[in-house]
């Protein structure tokens, strides 16, 4: 008989999120969509050699971002997680930097924005959470205060090993974790169904004991809510939680796939359900939360911060070589001082 | 595992002992005692792995550090090498300096991903801001009559990976010093500990690193030179290059070199990465003959950067080609054919006369 286990019930004083709040995750959502298509653009006129679109994962990224406590938590992304950067308020040109090829983690500093070094292996960074949070338990917080690392990870994801490791240590070790799972039904070409055994990464918590949370992850307020029950969960010390997002990634994998070798526009269309940002921006009217001149108004604001990060995308030169030498060790070895030196040598001859 | 290597383990108290001037111990018994110190000296540290707790690891390395210091800095993980790994990750991010172990060299092999892809980049990837003291303890290299797996030798693969770095130490002194000069260092180490010595007393001087004098290069000023090589036996004609459990044969060999009038130098290289080129200059730069000894297979192994170092400085001097004794080109053997495989003093001698006897054609 398998039990179920389930978040412990949290002296959560949550109110209910605001107007104001209400219209920030719409202009954030705004402003993540429109960067993250004028990236797919800014690829198509060579100003960025690729980019990997969240185009429809809007509210998965933006809701779970918002519920970040940037003075304590930390978070652990993919190559995939520009929404939930913006939510944090991470520079942007540092976080775009890295599709322009600049630096493969990014230009921004991880510490100070409590965003981990963006990464390219997939579920690579999922253990580095759970060494990061029990560093947390380790670190003796009071009762209540403790930093929860957010790790996430896609469908794709789940089938790596690491996942399994890091889902099994976390439990044993009480580690105050959030898996942040966006089941966008897509790994490149390969279908969830064809990836995900059972159907439902969410039901795998159960064997770890871990509880789980499967929700609408086209739904900006279930998934912020969720996220934020479950920050409350690890931080009151009864170890992690699983958070299964269910959304679709509407854009190719990246700028360099092809999805009509795999899906049919009429299958997207049936399949990808009601656009997050519309259906967002349907409730804040019906709600008389917002009015058509905040929605122009984010729109512009959003446009106005494209321009500001391409401009400084555009004017990212190449780092200085040196770097390539200079930032593998803290401690360089005297091997690599020698190519180092030649390499300037030679480079300056050239 | 064996059970004597386990019942062996259990016996000397002597680690507790802490009082200056030369004192006769086991390299399980050095090992244990600079953890120990570690631990009182670096509250950041913690110490984890499988069995590493209550049992103080399958070869005692960790005896008695949970009871001392706590299950928050000596702890049992689940038994997950790229979890083990991982996890050292995020605790460095952390500001901790792990000190994970990896039961036996060959598992390692799980745990690749996170070694190369995450442990020996992450300082790189995030330009310097998270660095990651990370000292990688691997029991390593054969000669126990273990099982599969049990009897690896992973330096050419760890040297070959940028952002690492590689120490094996040769004896109870060298181990005590190296491990905790590899644990106050802010990259990571990979720790190669020969499995086939844990049990061989040796003297430990552990207020002073550069015991005997034997050391060549460094700033012996701080408490002796931890960086580079050690030329475990001096010579005039010929140099043997080895490092972990090979230069206890090699220094063997030498003796009965001696008899026949043969004068070999020991050159114990310590660090794998980096490698002391300097140190390989000096001894081969007198005696102009050198042979690489290691247990890892030939074929890319590191005998071959050691003899391309040694070419590249010394080639003009060089009395004959650097010869290479090896392992072969073969998975590590089942116990019976071990004493084939690894580098003995027959095909050690065999080396050093081939080198002997070269003539320029």
């Amino acid at each position: 008989m398998t039990t179920h286990p389930v978040l412990a019930a949290v002296d959560d004083d949550a109110a209910p999120l605001t107007h104001r709040q209400l219209r920030e995750l719409y202009a954030l959502m705004a402003a993540v969509r429109h960067l993250d298509t004028s990236a797919v653009a800014w690829q198509r006129q060579g100003i960025i050699p690729g980019y990997a679109p969240e185009l429809g994962q809007e509210a998965a990224q933006v809701g779970s971002g918002y519920a970040v406590d940037r003075t304590r938590d930390f978070v652990f992304p993919t190559y995939r997680e520009m929404g939930v950067a913006r939510a944090m308020g991470l520079d942007m040109v540092g976080y775009m930097s890295t599709h322009k090829a600049t630096w493969h983690g990014g230009m921004y500093n991880p510490l100070e924005s409590r965003f981990a070094p963006i990464q390219a292996v997939v579920a690579g960074s999922v253990l580095h959470a759970v060494g990061w949070a029990h560093g947390q338990t380790l670190a003796g917080h009071a009762k209540g205060e403790t930093g929860v690392a957010m790790t996430y990870f896609g469908d794709g994801a789940s089938s790596q090993g690491d996942v399994h490791e890091a889902m099994n240590f976390a439990a044993v070790m009480k580690a105050p974790v959030v898996f942040f799972i966006q089941n966008n039904g897509w790994a490149i070409s390969v279908p969830t169904e064809r990836q995900v055994a059972g159907g439902s990464v969410a039901a795998r918590a159960a064997g770890y004991g871990i509880p789980s949370l499967q929700v609408d992850g086209n739904d900006v307020v279930a998934v912020y809510e969720a996220t934020r029950s479950a920050f409350a969960h690890c931080r009151a010390g009864n170890g992690p939680v699983v958070i299964e997002a269910m959304t679709y990634r509407r854009g190719p994998h990246s700028t360099a796939d092809d999805p009509g070798r795999y899906r049919t526009l009429e299958e997207e269309r049936l399949d990808a359900g009601e656009d997050p940002l519309e259906r967002f921006k349907q409730r804040l009217l019906a709600e008389g939360v917002a009015d058509e001149a905040f929605f122009a108004e984010a729109q512009r604001l959003a446009e106005e911060e494209e321009e500001a990060v391409r401009a400084g995308i555009a004017d990212l030169g190449p780092r200085p070589g040196a770097e390539m030498f200079s930032l593998v060790f803290q401690e360089p070895t005297p091997a690599l001082q020698s190519q180092a030196t030649a390499w300037r040598e030679e480079s300056e001859h050239a | 595992m064996p059970k004597t290597i386990t019942d062996a383990s259990m016996t000397d108290d002597s680690t507790d002992t802490a009082t200056a001037g030369v004192q006769q111990m086991s390299m399980q018994q050095a090992l244990n005692r600079a953890l120990n110190e570690i631990l009182a000296e670096n509250p950041k540290t913690v110490i984890f792995g499988e069995d590493c707790g209550r049992l103080g690891g399958v070869f005692r390395i960790t005896d008695g550090l949970q009871a001392k210091h706590g299950e928050e800095r000596v702890f049992d993980t689940p038994l997950a090498e790229s979890g083990i790994l991982g996890m050292s990750v995020g605790l460095a991010m952390a500001g901790f300096h792990p000190i994970p172990e990896v039961q036996f060299d060959g598992f390692a092999y799980p745990a690749i991903n996170q070694i190369v892809c995450q442990i020996a980049r992450m300082n790189y990837r995030s330009r310097g801001t998270l660095p990651m003291p990370i000292t990688l303890r691997v029991p390593s290299f054969g000669g126990i009559r273990a099982p599969e797996h049990h009897g690896e030798s992973l330096e050419a693969l760890f040297a070959h990976v940028p952002g690492l770095k590689v120490v094996s130490p040769s004896n109870p002194h060298d181990a005590y010093h190296l491990l905790k000069y590899a644990a106050t260092r802010p990259d990571p180490v990979i720790f190669m500990e020969p499995k086939s010595r844990y049990w061989q007393k040796g003297p430990v001087d552990v207020s002073n690193a550069a015991l005997g004098g034997a050391a060549h290069d460094g700033d012996t000023s701080t408490g002796g030179s931890l960086t580079g090589a050690r030329v475990a036996r001096e010579g005039r004609h010929l140099t043997l290059v080895a490092w972990g459990a090979m230069v206890s044969r090699c220094l063997q060999v030498a003796e009965l070199a001696a008899e026949d009038g043969i004068d070999v130098e020991v050159l114990d290289l310590r660090w794998l990465k980096p490698i002391d080129a300097e140190a390989l200059a000096r001894s081969v730069g007198k005696t102009r003959r050198a042979v690489v000894v290691h247990e890892a297979p030939l074929t890319s192994g590191l005998g071959a950067e050691v003899a391309q170092l040694i070419t590249q400085s010394c080639f003009a001097s060089l009395k004959a080609p650097v010869e290479r004794v090896t392992g072969f080109d073969v998975p590590y053997p089942s116990g019976d054919l071990e004493d084939e495989y690894i580098p003995n003093i027959d095909r050690i001698l065999f080396g050093i006369q081939r080198v002997l006897e070269y003539r320029r054609g």
